[in-house]
């Protein structure tokens, strides 16, 4: 979760992800945040997120992008 | 049939009566005999390609679907015996299944819409080439008939197949119920381009007489009416007598043919979706919004936010985020952030997956070289803005620009800046635009605007007062929305208030509408899409 922290503070060091439960539904987080996420993230976890997975519900959080991560892993 | 027609209303009549008597589970069968009937007075021979399409997505999505229940099945039944390198190659050929029937989806219904759509846009390229190099031949263009609406039912069906591919909607198994997904006719000429997940629920669903839905319903498509008919049509011929003649008005012209080109596509393309809603919700339906006070927008970006929201997220949804995490784009990131430095190297991708977006963006609204500049205009606006952000930034921190004011300047520098893009659109040839444009930053005709020579655009004074008038009160009920929806507001009032409410704009439309000396009322501009 650390590392998922700072990839997030990187990209928007003005929000706080603790907290923040609507990132995309709030247009905190935009396409091009998404896609640029999607590149740190695929290449710090090594997994593959793909376009399927990117739906509000997996991105409006820290919490649920971790738990989106935590799935990817698991399916290998 | 146009939504502006007499004929339209009586076809509406006659659908609005026979929906709430009929029994309610017959409603969803007795929208699409009609659907299908409004799209036999379009054109009959249509009718095939509208057909060809809905057959065949849904056979698709059906299969993919199949598919996906099968590998579930087979996964969960052998669970136990299965080792991780079974399941996966389980998981990989059923997968190269469903890939093989959305791949022939997406490619035969874009196919046809590639054909129909761009085919004489190529052949007039291939002979510019070959009179280019000094060739006499030419081929000859096809006298092909663009079925209406195509481009919104295609991608809207299309969206459908990659939902179900995506596992984010279940199939429908309904072929007929499918048929009404695809050829729904209040949103089949221009959109929105509605999902299943967010349509299909209220599409199918038993709907009562309710007074108040109909009601509201009956006012949307008021508004829009008086949008399209007192506002975009009167414009028109403004928009027309400027570019048809644009030798003749440069400088100032171009200016007054911006704004006017501005409010007529506004008027026109918000107008037409508030029919089509406003038709939707009369009949108990819920579509989309495709618009959000666009006009209010701070930056590009914002504006296409909120400007055909519906087409926007499909773009972004079904062609820039595949593009951007698919894995050779994912292995182009990795090499340009390495060569390029972080900074560059991680916006490169995004700006090549945006330019494919933009490109996209551009031919869909008209298969020639305007359209294609006019979307990559955007996109460079875009990028740049991207790129400068941080200057932005810094320069708002430094001096503290965030007033009302400089909002106020940020609206208008938008609004400018949409408007001068737009002018690809408007004049329909490059060269033209870059001269007209040109044209505006030497001008030395500004007395134009004041000394009676706009009256001379076929426009009367009258013309002009009742588009002030119209403008105006577009912006104050823009303004009110930021409130939360008019209706209401005005459905709380005393009876007297709405009447003379409903009823001033009732006759505002009747008088000052198309119906006036010297109008017709035209396609909306969204049709030829």
């Amino acid at each position: 979760m650390e590392e998922l922290m700072e990839i997030l503070q990187d990209l928007h060091p003005d929000v706080d992800f603790e907290t923040e439960e609507h990132l995309v539904d709030d247009k905190i987080l935009d396409s091009f945040d998404i896609v640029s996420l999607i590149a740190e993230i695929n290449e710090n976890f090594d997994i593959a997120i793909t376009a399927r997975d990117i739906l509000p519900e997996n991105f409006n959080s820290a919490k649920a992008l971790y738990a989106l991560i935590q799935r990817l892993e698991e399916e290998g | 049939m146009l939504f502006t027609s007499y004929g339209f209303i009586g076809f509406l009549a006659v659908l609005f009566l026979l929906y709430y008597i009929c029994p309610r589970k017959c409603q969803w069968a007795l929208l699409l005999a009609f659907s299908y009937c409004f799209y036999f007075l379009a054109g009959a021979e249509y009718v095939v390609f509208l057909c060809v399409t809905t057959v065949t997505i849904w056979f698709a999505a059906c299969r993919i679907e199949d598919s996906a229940d099968r590998q579930a099945a087979y996964l969960k039944e052998h669970k136990a015996e299965l080792s991780r390198e079974e399941k996966k190659a389980c998981k990989d050929r059923l997968k190269k299944v469903r890939l093989g029937w959305i791949l022939a989806g997406i490619l035969l219904n874009i196919g046809i819409l590639a054909v129909l759509k761009y085919t004489n846009f190529a052949i007039a390229n291939i002979n510019g080439l070959l009179g280019a190099f000094g060739q006499t031949g030419r081929l000859s263009f096809l006298n092909l008939a663009l079925p209406l609406g195509i481009s919104f039912y295609t991608f809207q069906a299309v969206g459908y197949l990659i939902d179900v591919y995506r596992g984010t909607v279940r199939a429908q198994r309904n072929p007929f119920r499918f048929a009404l997904f695809v050829s729904f006719f209040p949103q089949l000429v221009q959109g929105p381009i509605s999902r299943f997940g967010d349509l299909s629920e209220s599409l199918y669903a038993e709907h009562p007489f309710d007074a108040r839905t109909v009601s509201f319903g009956l006012q949307r498509i008021l508004w829009g009416y008086f949008k399209k008919m007192v506002i975009a049509d009167r414009m028109l011929v403004g928009v027309n007598a400027i570019i048809h003649d644009a030798d003749a008005c440069q400088g100032a012209y171009v200016l007054v043919g911006m704004f006017f080109y501005a409010c007529e596509l506004y008027a026109d393309f918000t107008g037409g979706i508030d029919i089509t809603i406003g038709i939707a919700q009369t009949l108990g339906i819920t579509l989309q919004e495709n618009f959000e006070r666009p006009f209010f927008s701070k930056s590009l970006k914002e504006y296409w936010r909120r400007w055909h929201i519906s087409m926007g997220t499909w773009f972004r949804d079904y062609i820039f985020y595949p593009i951007s995490v698919c894995r050779p784009m994912q292995k182009f990131n990795k090499f340009s952030r390495r060569r390029l430095g972080e900074n560059l190297g991680k916006r490169l991708p995004v700006y090549l997956s945006s330019f494919v977006v933009w490109f996209a963006t551009g031919i869909w609204h008209g298969a020639s070289w305007n359209f294609i500049a006019w979307g990559l205009g955007n996109w460079a606006v875009l990028m740049v803005s991207e790129t400068l952000e941080p200057l932005y930034d810094r320069f708002h921190q430094r001096f503290g620009a965030g007033g009302k004011a400089y909002r106020a300047f940020e609206i208008v520098r938008t609004f400018l800046l949409v408007s001068a893009l737009r002018t690809f659109d408007c004049y329909r040839s490059v060269p033209v635009t870059f001269r007209m444009l040109g044209s505006l930053l030497t001008a030395r005709n500004w007395n134009i605007l004041w000394d009676g020579s706009l009256l001379g655009l076929g426009l009367s004074l009258l013309d002009y007062g009742i588009l002030a008038a119209g403008v105006i009160l577009l912006l104050t009920v823009s303004l009110a929305q930021r409130r939360g929806s008019v209706r209401e507001r005005i459905a709380a009032k005393p009876y007297p208030v709405r009447f003379v409410l409903w009823y001033g704009l009732f006759l505002a439309v009747l008088l000052a509408g198309a119906y006036g000396i010297g109008y017709d009322a035209s396609q909306f501009i969204y049709n030829q899409f």
